[in-house]
């Protein structure tokens, strides 16, 4: 055979109280005649394949005076491809009963598929023609250009878009990172179909693609589909963006937008994907502002002072940079009591850490819930393509909740004494909050 | 990341709801003694089990003047029981590697966890103990009716789009309740009490009144055991009474409301006609309504109402329409335009009764029209992967008084549609007099 398929049988290691999800997920390693990569679980249950791409880089890798080309690019690709003009391709998708989606993300360009088996070779020719030949029309970039503009629009009166696009500004200055990746007003409207073609050569290229596939198809037949949908796109594209440099202070900046309730976005310094701390990291941003209702901030905000409906902080490693960040909404007149008890929150995490017992109950949820992910073909692909661009193992899988287990409260200690910072955390308040001024 | 989202909320840009699936192998019911009604969804790919409690009651159900009382209920029932204290209950979930939700509408009110399936015992256990046992603290109900003008705060007046859809529905519905919006009127929210959510609780909240859909790793034999075993001990409530309503008379005139708002940047224009719902046993008519949406406003390159504003010309930069029967009483029918910049409202609003009156003279394309139903049949698969999905779909349709067969001959009930069944129903519900047109605009500029 002229691919090879490395398999690893998968046994997930978790706790007594819960069984795996899939207790024997198959993942294959592909590689096409033609070199491509992809990670596959077959599973023939249903006939079709979800089948998940990402392109490193995405919307970083815009020039600056041309921020946004990649966005409109990727909304075009649908627009449009070979011998068929937009209606063309969308009633022959439609013919077939496939769905693809296309999406430009600050780090990747990201494209989902999924088609039935009964036709399946006829779907990837067409989805070919969209990723390898997309025409980008002049009738329909000024229609999707006008769509995009109209978005753009609507975010300038958007508190929830307005907070995190100022607080990135504050943070990256002039790098991509620092304004929207759908561009500004003034860019999205300059581009010509020039810079479409270029965003389209620089983004779509065979030395950035990851694959991941799950559902009716096999080793050999997914080692075709690689070859026939994207081996004829050029062998390199753009240089992937340069690394972002983080200018935050800790403090306030208040936006004045009038509206009842205030849109808060914070944050301060992240850490890496591969950092050795970053189980300790994530269990600690889990046990403070964690989706979950036993998360310390939604505790303290929202269970016991009814200050909003919903808060959480993540993590936010991204290619070129690294944040720890949060948001939620509160009434003006709420904002400032907000923002002390997070600062408090932050202050106390630093200082006391975690109780032992918060350590076992978040281990437990994450490492319980961790199987439960992948429960379909769609949500598989879309679990494996996330972990190439991560650079994890195949076998990632069954040794992530060991890492997990292995984080222990002195860990929890010395990467919050790293990470915390509550005199760098910086509050963007998008609002008239009352008592709350910005600060250098 | 908000998590116990309250409501559902009549997205306008979603797309009709087209398919739901034929799973009658995998797909099995039972009631129990006390009146308990359950779904048991087989799906052994992986061992994660859902399981959703729904209550046949809702916003609808709410006495007049105490609105929102269905949705405060739902976040108090996780305040905690005799056994379990406040947040309790979440925690526990949590410490297995669960997540659950709740969320109101007008029709019900739905609880559910997803969790390995050798979980499910617990979940039984806590949902049918906060089922009837429920405790509230004076002090967490009214910290917890905070948060609920905060989410109405954050859903709502922060929106004009929602305002604008909140202002609509109680000039579409003159005399259903579904004009009054599910999370409430603020003024009313703000004088809830613990005895109107207890007085609610005890009189809606009963084995007799619910529906249990589990869906995942299970059988039916074991759902029904431990349904038995949690369940089947709880008293019926004999308070409950048949759910009609208070119906639409004869609608002679059109509503039209022009919402003017400082924080609008794309003024649109939205229409909504009174529109029947799906009824057990009878969903041709629902059925012809879902595929007259799908072929006017159903896809943003090929309706055609896509095509005639963003293509042919150069009138809109978004047109759909859409329409969902799943409810008890009537439904509605309804379309979005967006218009470009520089297309008055009045303008969009003049193409768009264009294209219907094109439509209702010359039909659709049947190439198109067949388009569809090929798609409404690759959905029946595609839907087999997302078994929550499925539970929702299923636990929805029993709590507004359809049944597992008519969820099954859904999609039989598409594909049965035929042109003229369409075309009879556009000129049925494409009547003036039953519409509500608005407008959402900037302020004009105002005097300094």
């Amino acid at each position: 055979m002229m691919f090879r398929a490395l398999a690893f049988l998968l046994a997930f290691a978790v706790p007594a109280m819960t069984r795996p999800a899939l207790a024997q997920m198959n993942i294959q390693e592909v590689t096409s005649p033609g070199g491509i990569t992809a990670w596959l679980v077959q599973e023939p249950g249903i006939p079709f394949t979800a089948l998940e791409i990402q392109f490193k880089g995405g919307t970083a890798l815009d020039a600056p005076a041309k921020r946004g080309a990649v966005n409109l690019m990727t909304a075009l690709i649908e627009e449009g491809a070979a011998d068929l003009d937009a209606q063309g391709f969308a009633n022959a998708r439609d013919d077939l009963a496939a769905t693809f989606g296309f999406t430009a993300g600050g780090d990747s360009v990201g494209v989902s598929a999924r088609f039935l088996t009964e036709n399946r070779d006829q779907a990837v020719a067409l989805l070919r023609q969209a990723i390898i030949t997309p025409r980008f029309d002049p009738d329909a970039l000024e229609r999707v250009r006008g769509q995009v503009l109209s978005g753009l629009r609507a975010d300038a009166k958007d508190p929830d878009a307005l907070a995190p696009l100022a607080f990135n500004a504050l943070a990256f200055g002039d790098h991509p990172y620092g304004s929207s990746g759908d561009g500004t007003i003034a860019s999205v409207t300059a581009l010509t179909r020039d810079d479409i073609l270029a965003a389209h050569k620089g983004a779509l290229a065979r030395d950035r693609i990851y694959v991941a596939a799950a559902g009716d198809i096999s080793a050999a037949d997914l080692g075709t589909l690689l070859d026939t949908l994207l081996g004829d796109l050029p062998a390199t594209g753009a240089p992937l963006p340069r690394r972002a440099a983080l200018n935050l202070t800790g403090g306030v900046t208040v936006q004045d937008f009038p509206t009842p309730q205030s849109t808060v976005f914070f944050g301060q310094q992240g850490i890496t994907r591969d950092d050795p701390e970053f189980f300790a990291a994530y269990i600690l941003n889990e046990v403070l502002g964690g989706g979950r209702f036993t998360a310390r901030l939604m505790t303290e905000v929202r269970e016991k002072r009814g200050l909003t409906y919903g808060i959480g902080s993540y993590l936010l490693p991204m290619d070129q940079a690294e944040l720890m960040v949060g948001q939620f909404s509160a009434s003006n007149d709420k904002v400032a009591e907000a923002i002390d008890v997070i600062r408090a929150e932050w202050a106390k995490m630093l200082a006391d850490g975690l109780t032992a017992q918060e350590l076992a109950a978040t281990k437990t949820f994450l490492t319980g819930s961790y199987p439960l992910r992948f429960d379909g073909n769609g949500p598989i692909a879309s679990i494996l393509v996330g972990m190439q661009m991560e650079g994890l193992p195949i076998d990632y899988a069954t040794t992530r909740n060991a890492q997990i287990e292995a984080v222990t409260l002195d860990d929890i200690k010395r990467v919050a004494a790293r990470l915390l910072q509550p005199e760098g955390l910086r509050f963007v308040v998008v609002g008239q909050p009352v008592g709350v001024t910005t600060t250098p | 990341m908000l998590r116990r989202l309250g409501l559902i909320c009549a997205v306008l840009s979603a797309p009709p709801a087209l398919a739901n699936t034929t799973l009658a192998d995998t797909v099995t019911e039972f009631t129990l003694p006390n009146g308990l009604q359950a779904v048991v969804i087989e799906d052994h790919r992986s061992s994660a089990v859902t399981q959703m409690l729904w209550y046949r009651v809702g916003s609808a159900d709410e006495d007049r003047g105490n609105s929102g009382i269905a949705h405060f209920l739902e976040h108090l029932m996780f305040k905690g029981t005799d056994t379990l204290a406040p947040g309790e209950f979440s925690a526990t979930v949590e410490a297995v590697g669960g997540t659950d939700n709740a969320f109101t509408s007008y029709d019900y009110t739905a609880y559910f966890q997803r969790v390995s399936a050798d979980n499910l015992p617990l979940m039984m256990q806590m949902e049918s103990d906060r089922m009837r046992n429920l405790k509230l603290p004076e002090a967490d109900v009214l910290t917890e009716r905070d948060v609920i003008l905060e989410e109405r705060n954050q859903r709502t007046d922060s929106s004009p789009g929602a305002l604008l859809s909140e202002q609509m529905r109680a000039a579409q519905f003159m005399n259903t309740p579904y004009g009054t919006p599910i999370i409430g009127w603020r003024h009313e929210i703000a004088q809830l009490s613990r005895q109107d959510a207890l007085d609610h609780y005890s009189r809606y909240y009963a084995p007799n009144n619910a529906i249990l859909v589990v869906a995942g790793d299970v059988t039916p034999d074991q759902v029904k055991a431990l349904a038995e075993k949690y369940y089947g001990p709880l008293a019926p409530s004999d308070g409950l009474k048949p759910r009609i309503r208070p119906q639409e008379p004869a609608q002679l005139a059109e509503r039209r409301i022009t919402l003017a708002d400082a924080r609008v940047s794309e003024p649109y224009l939205t229409r909504t006609y009174l529109a029947p719902e799906r009824n057990s046993g009878d969903q041709s008519k629902a059925a012809a309504l879902s595929m007259l949406a799908a072929l006017l406003g159903g896809s943003n390159t090929t309706s055609v109402l896509a095509r005639k504003l963003q293509f042919d010309s150069q009138t809109a930069t978004y047109a759909s329409a859409y329409y969902d029967g799943g409810s008890i009483d009537d439904a509605t029918f309804g379309f979005v335009i967006v218009p470009q910049p520089g297309v008055s409202l009045a303008e969009a609003e003049a193409a768009m009764d264009k294209v219907l009156a094109d439509f209702l003279a010359d039909g659709p394309d049947p190439a198109a029209f067949d388009r569809i139903k090929r798609q409404i049949r690759a959905s029946t698969i595609y839907e087999r992967d997302n078994t929550d999905g499925l539970a929702r779909d299923y636990g929805e349709a029993l709590a507004v008084g359809l049944t597992v067969a008519d969820v099954q001959g859904w999609p039989d009930a598409l594909a049965a549609v035929t042109i003229p069944d369409v075309m009879a129903a556009a000129r049925e519900v494409l009547n003036r007099n039953n519409a509500v047109t608005g407008w959402l605009t900037k302020p004009e500029k105002a005097a300094p």
